[in-house]
């Protein structure tokens, strides 16, 4: 099965840079022994790997592995749900992202996120690109309207979508197809220019056309960002992450379940020669 | 369908008895809302046209119906309308506080708190704004008159009671916040968590979130709650008929001891007094203001549905 699995996934994969020394990369984050809770439930624990530039990471893995938690403390997004604590230690280009003195604020902007289902904003497309530039400037000062013009059309551009929308930039942002709403959403993270995207799931919502747009988008954005992506399709992965973490969920003696990583890797080894028995079991189907 | 319980109709599944009672029932009481405002404009249409027929000599005051009405309306419309744009700003920012800034247990507890204003019986109201608003105002309102008596609104002479226009608006603004706010703060703690996560997620502040993915969303939320506090308003009549000194003027002035009525506080002031084509003619202000409420809430109507292309509620 895993080999079988390969072939498919050298013949869908397009040429790239060489890349004999993936660990040369720079860091971007790094992430030790991270733990995070709700409440007194322990959602995921003892974390430790590091995501490199300009590479795509895929965390994959079983519904309840903690992979969107492990996710969602990269831009802080944990912050927003109530009870949840996050403890170990994640670091962003050398910063404590949990440090004391960090803006979330500040983070978000540079690490964008995309979401499971398509999340436009209820008004016009062109508003919804120019939302992120837009809040930006209002702390600094306005922005010429040339400018965030061009910011949209870059991001649109960047999302592939400038040919499907630039007769109708004024019309709302929720008459698009499903697939052009996720991309419309990924351009509005793009418009901010972050360094990271973080995207949850972005193609579970979304027919096989739709999916093969927004992959072709990710290999790329990533000469210009890292991304690290969630997915629950193992294919997804494979075709389109250079290194893959694979997590599963342990349940303890009190019956409670906590997420854990097992085994990560560049992804053509964890497909082929997975080092985990549990690794092997999940990408041949036997589990999962 | 044939009105057999077990037989199967000439198409589709048998009709049990609870879905055939449950559908008689909903359909009754649907029917009887119809029946009920249909019964109330068919009320007021017959009891009013004597007024409307009647000679003039017999409209308390005026020369003709239209005459009497007119300030009535006016001062309705007036006082409804002030009210309206003191209350519904308060009302979204205590629904943005409920719903996104304090902590919840703070949080509900101000809930609770202003769903207890909207159970305060409305002579309360009256009570507590003739007795300790009024005096209140009357520093304040001379203040206005002196410095910012060049505005319509504030041309004075300053009541000395304070049985002002300004005190009334003020107690309906009070009367109308609960309502108001309930709605909105529904709507609110409705907006979609991935909405608010995907502006949050663009590194937006709390408050760009909140402009950009809750008060859209909430925006249909927003004119209805308005429109219920406005339907509110324009009907209130005790604490009206109680605090506000009339005298049948139609003015913008809010401060002086001269003011134009409403209808409800007329009609309740006016009523124990009235014998013959009088009441006619009270019943004819009734109706008066049963059509401006119609059309207000089917202006919120037209409002609501224009915009749904951009609500983000579908």
């Amino acid at each position: 099965m895993a080999t079988g699995l390969s072939t498919h996934v050298t013949a869908r994969r397009r040429p790239r840079r060489t890349r004999t020394l993936p660990d040369l990369a720079p860091v971007v984050f790094g992430l030790a022994r991270l733990q995070v809770s709700y409440g007194r439930h322990r959602a995921v624990r003892d974390v430790t790997m590091t995501v490199h530039e300009r590479e795509i990471t895929a965390l994959i893995g079983p519904s309840g592995c903690g992979k969107s938690t492990v996710l969602r403390s990269l831009n802080r997004m944990n912050d927003l749900v109530p009870g949840a604590r996050v403890s170990g230690r994640v670091t962003y280009r050398g910063h404590d992202l949990y440090g004391p003195g960090v803006d979330p604020i500040e983070v978000r902007r540079r690490i964008g996120m995309v979401f499971q289902r398509p999340t436009p904003f209820a008004k016009s497309i062109y508003d919804n690109v120019a939302y992120g530039p837009r809040a930006a400037a209002g702390r600094r000062g306005r922005l010429r309207k040339a400018e965030l013009d061009d910011r949209v059309e870059e991001a649109l551009t960047g999302a592939a979508l400038w040919d499907e929308v630039k007769d109708k930039l004024k019309s709302s942002g929720l008459a698009l197809s499903g697939g052009q709403q996720q991309r419309l959403c990924i351009a509005r993270a793009i418009a901010v220019r972050p360094d990271v995207m973080l995207m949850d799931e972005p193609c579970s919502a979304l027919d096989p056309v739709a999916t093969a747009k927004i992959e072709d988008l990710m290999l790329r954005l990533r000469h210009e960002m890292t991304i690290v992506i969630v997915t629950h399709h193992m294919h997804q992965a494979a075709r389109v992450s250079d290194r893959t973490a694979f997590f599963t969920a342990d349940t303890d003696s009190e019956g409670e379940r906590h997420g854990r990583l097992v085994e990560y890797d560049a992804t053509e080894k964890i497909f082929n020669r997975p080092a985990d028995r549990r690794t092997e079991d999940y990408i041949s189907g036997r589990f999962g | 369908m044939p009105p057999t319980t077990e037989k199967t109709g000439t198409r589709g599944a048998p009709l049990r008895l609870g879905d055939r009672v449950f559908a008689g029932a909903s359909t009754g009481a649907g029917v009887l809302i119809l029946v009920i405002l249909a019964g109330v404009a068919a009320f007021l249409v017959s009891e009013a046209w004597p007024a409307v027929t009647a000679p003039s000599e017999e409209i308390p005051g005026e020369d003709n119906i239209v005459l009497y009405i007119w300030p009535l309306l006016f001062g309705t419309l007036l006082s409804a309308f002030l009210a309206l744009v003191i209350a519904t700003p308060l009302a979204v920012a205590i629904a943005l506080f409920i719903s996104h800034y304090a902590p919840r247990s703070v949080a509900t507890i101000l809930g609770y708190v202003i769903d207890l204003l909207a159970a305060v019986p409305s002579i309360i109201y009256g009570l507590w704004g003739a007795q300790v608003l009024a005096p209140q105002t009357v520093d304040p309102t001379q203040w206005l008159e002196d410095n910012l008596g060049f505005i319509p609104l504030f041309d004075g002479p300053a009541s000395a009671t304070g049985r002002t226009m300004l005190t009334v608006t003020l107690v309906l603004a009070v009367m109308i916040l609960p309502i108001c706010t309930a709605v909105v703060r529904e709507a609110f703690l409705q907006t979609p968590r991935l909405h608010e996560e995907a502006s949050l997620a663009l590194g937006a502040t709390r408050w760009e979130m909140i402009r950009m993915s809750v008060l859209p969303f909430g925006r249909s939320a927003i004119v209805g709650g308005a429109m219920l506090g406005l339907g509110r308003a324009l009907g209130e009549t005790m604490a009206v008929a109680m605090v506000l000194s009339v005298s049948g003027d139609v003015t913008f002035d809010l401060i002086s001891q001269a003011n134009p009525s409403t209808i409800a506080a007329n009609v309740a002031l006016s009523f124990p007094e009235s014998s013959g084509t009088e009441i006619n003619v009270l019943i004819a202000s009734g109706l008066v203001l049963f059509i401006v409420t119609l059309l207000v809430n089917m202006a919120a109507r037209a409002v609501i549905n224009r915009r749904r292309d951009f609500s983000g509620a579908n």
